[in-house]
């Protein structure tokens, strides 16, 4: 079963009297553990999909499933339990909360949002941190690491829950080359390590090179579905 | 809970400078609040102490309509024997009263021989007026200060007379009254003593042996114009008040209108007055506290709230539900009340130690060298506690509901 399901998938924004199409009809799936990229230049929709799938903006016509729950019809309580439930965010600026360090950062979902019990909370939250390679620094504040360590923390954090999905609205924008790639590596080796789904944007050919599957948006529509030879994964 | 309490107390830290201003604004405010309640509240408990204690009582029954012309010292508006048992008769069954006193109120000619004046005289029966009015032998100024007050035979003088006439202790001086018929007699007394006069009705009467009283008016029975009463706790005033009225205001003469009317110190003496003000005052005084704390938290928070737009975005996209995000800043503003509310605490407590400690005097009136004793009680610190505390977290409600009601989006984009 698809993990994400758009059907006639459309969102408009009513800017004062002018109504603004940002996705027009837009059909797609998404498979489980899949590593997917949504591409396209500035303003062709991709955060307004990303947020869409990420249950933080709700569809204004077709339908949405999402792990099997249609997503359209739910209120704000719903939608937030959802999300905390099913799915992991990373974000441009990394959104590390600055008065808790790398560790309270990683454990906050599973503290203030899932009812975790300490003892599952620290074993869980070390795993991460060691899995993203932050092991050692779980005493560390976001202001004393650097922007590439910040977005390590980040995936651990998205990845915490055992979310089904991660959604990363351009991930990398705020990385340097280097530090970009290393961190698309991060999200694939945790896709091959937990299964779990990555959705990413980017507008850098570079980046977009490492997914398996890339959807190209080009004012509000879906052009093209196209497996690259990053797509060997099954 | 406590994982709400613990962001919320790093976010207190994080903007240090802000917290501590914050806080030390609530810190004076519950400073000011407290001292002045109790230092306003020893000042009150002292005066009213002075004023029940060394001349009215803690209540006064007259016949019904002598108050209203307590100025004349009307003879003909006193109490008869009859009417006079019947009032020691229910002063005497009621247990919370201690004593009382009942006392002759007239105006007189004073005369030392050269010059005469007018004298305003309370007449009493010294062991009933001493063990009513315990302060009173503390006003007398010159003269010795005596258990029995004074004897048949002497007078004591208010302060001005003495002055104003030129007369010590052991002259003699001459009493002229007319008594209610309008016959005219006198008699001679010895000063001995002057007494310290004070604001309020009888503040600045001579005081004379109520057997002389009755022999300068030619009255041969029991003839009264007050009882003052004195009550074994003071905090029974209002009860026994209620009941003494209730008692008295039952005896009708043969117009079915009442005989006799009881009055509290309260409603006897002008400093009730200045009480009230006082209560009033404290009351402004903590409705500036709770505009203080309103203020300056829900300032604080509002910023609080602007500042973290980004953080509010993204701990409600990753699924932190709206009354959590509402929680963590309620509890932001609670702390900071918290904080404030103890600090100013602790110090009134000290502050209120120290004065004791330092023992401060005043001076009321023509009283000097009074001990400033400020006392404060629990109810009271209690009291305000909550009132600040829970200002707080009113203050805080609206920017947490604000935050808690954020569209993630927008919040994640807001720069
Ligand atoms: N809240 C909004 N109100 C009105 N219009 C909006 C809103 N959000 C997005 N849009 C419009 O929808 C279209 C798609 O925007 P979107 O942010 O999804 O693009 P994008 O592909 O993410 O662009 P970028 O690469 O710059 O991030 C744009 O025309 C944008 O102006
Ligand atoms: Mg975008």
């Amino acid at each position: 079963m698809s993990l994400v399901v758009a059907e006639n998938l459309k969102k408009t924004y009513q800017l004062g009297d002018i109504l603004v199409t940002a996705i027009r009809d837009v059909n797609f799936t998404i498979e489980p553990a899949s590593f997917v990229s949504f591409v396209g230049p500035s303003g062709s929709g991709k955060s307004t999909l990303l947020n869409m799938i990420g249950c933080l903006d709700p569809p204004s016509m077709g339908s949405l499933q999402v792990a099997g729950r249609d997503i359209v019809r739910m209120d704000r309580q719903q939608a937030a339990q959802f999300r905390g439930e099913h799915i992991g965010f990373v974000f441009q600026d990394f959104n590390l909360i600055p008065v808790l360090t790398v560790f309270e950062n990683v454990e906050y979902p599973l503290l203030m949002v899932q009812n975790w019990p300490a003892s599952a909370r620290k074993k869980r939250v070390s795993e991460l941190l060691e899995a993203v390679g932050m092991g050692d620094q779980g005493n560390k504040y976001p202001r004393q690491i650097s922007g590439g360590q910040k977005q390590r923390v980040a995936v651990a954090r998205a990845l915490v829950t055992n979310a089904k999905l991660v959604l990363a609205d351009e991930p990398t924008a705020n990385l340097d080359g280097e530090t970009a790639n290393r961190i698309i590596q991060l999200m694939k080796k945790m896709r091959d390590e937990f299964n779990t789904t990555f959705v990413f944007s980017t507008h850098d050919p570079k980046i977009m090179r490492n997914a398996e599957i890339v959807f190209t948006l080009e004012d509000g529509q879906l052009l093209k579905r196209q497996n690259e030879e990053g797509g060997a994964h099954a | 809970m406590l994982n709400v309490i613990k962001i919320a107390t790093r976010n207190l830290r994080r903007y240090q400078r802000r917290t501590l201003l914050t806080s030390t604004l609530i810190t004076l405010g519950v400073v000011a609040v407290l001292l002045f309640i109790s230092i306003t509240g020893s000042f009150k408990q002292m005066m009213v102490g002075q004023i029940t204690d060394s001349m009215i009582g803690h209540l006064q029954v007259h016949r019904k309509g002598y108050l209203a012309s307590i100025d004349n010292l009307p003879l003909n508006r006193n109490l008869n024997p009859q009417q006079v048992a019947k009032v020691t008769q229910l002063l005497g069954d009621t247990a919370e009263i201690e004593s009382f006193s009942m006392r002759i109120k007239l105006g007189a000619m004073f005369s030392n021989f050269t010059e005469t004046t007018n004298i305003r005289l309370n007449t009493v029966i010294p062991e009933q007026e001493v063990k009513t009015v315990p302060l009173l032998t503390d006003r007398i100024v010159q003269g010795e200060k005596k258990e029995t007050l004074l004897q048949k035979g002497q007078i004591l003088i208010p302060e001005l007379i003495a002055k104003g006439m030129k007369v010590k202790v052991g002259d003699g001086v001459v009493l002229v009254a007319n008594n209610k018929d309008g016959s005219v007699n006198g008699k001679t007394f010895t000063v001995s003593g002057v007494l310290e006069g004070i604001s309020g009705p009888g503040g600045r009467d001579g005081v004379i042996h109520l057997d002389d009283a009755k022999e300068l008016l030619r009255i041969s029975g029991v003839e009264v114009s007050e009882i003052a009463i004195r009550l074994k706790n003071m905090d029974d005033l209002p009860g026994v008040f209620s009941v003494l009225k209730a008692e008295l205001e039952s005896i009708r003469d043969k117009n079915d209108r009442p005989v006799f009317e009881v009055h509290t110190w309260e409603k006897l003496s002008p400093f009730y007055n200045i009480a009230k003000m006082i209560d009033l005052m404290t009351l402004f005084i903590k409705i500036m506290l709770v505009a203080i704390v309103l203020v300056s938290i829900m300032n604080v928070m509002i910023m609080a709230v602007y500042e973290r737009i980004n953080e509010i975005g993204t701990i409600a996209a990753i699924g932190t539900l709206p009354g959590k995000i509402m929680a963590l800043f309620v509890v932001e503003g609670f702390l900071l009340g918290v904080l404030g509310t103890v600090v100013g605490t602790v110090i009134s407590l000290i502050s209120i130690a120290a004065i004791n400690a330092a023992g401060l005097t005043f001076d009321f009136g023509r009283q000097s060298n009074l001990v400033l004793a400020p006392t404060i009680g629990a109810g009271d610190v209690i009291t305000i506690v909550l009132i600040v505390i829970g200002i707080a977290v009113a203050a805080s409600v609206q920017p947490a509901f604000k935050a808690a009601r954020m569209d993630p989006i927008a919040a994640l984009r807001h720069v």
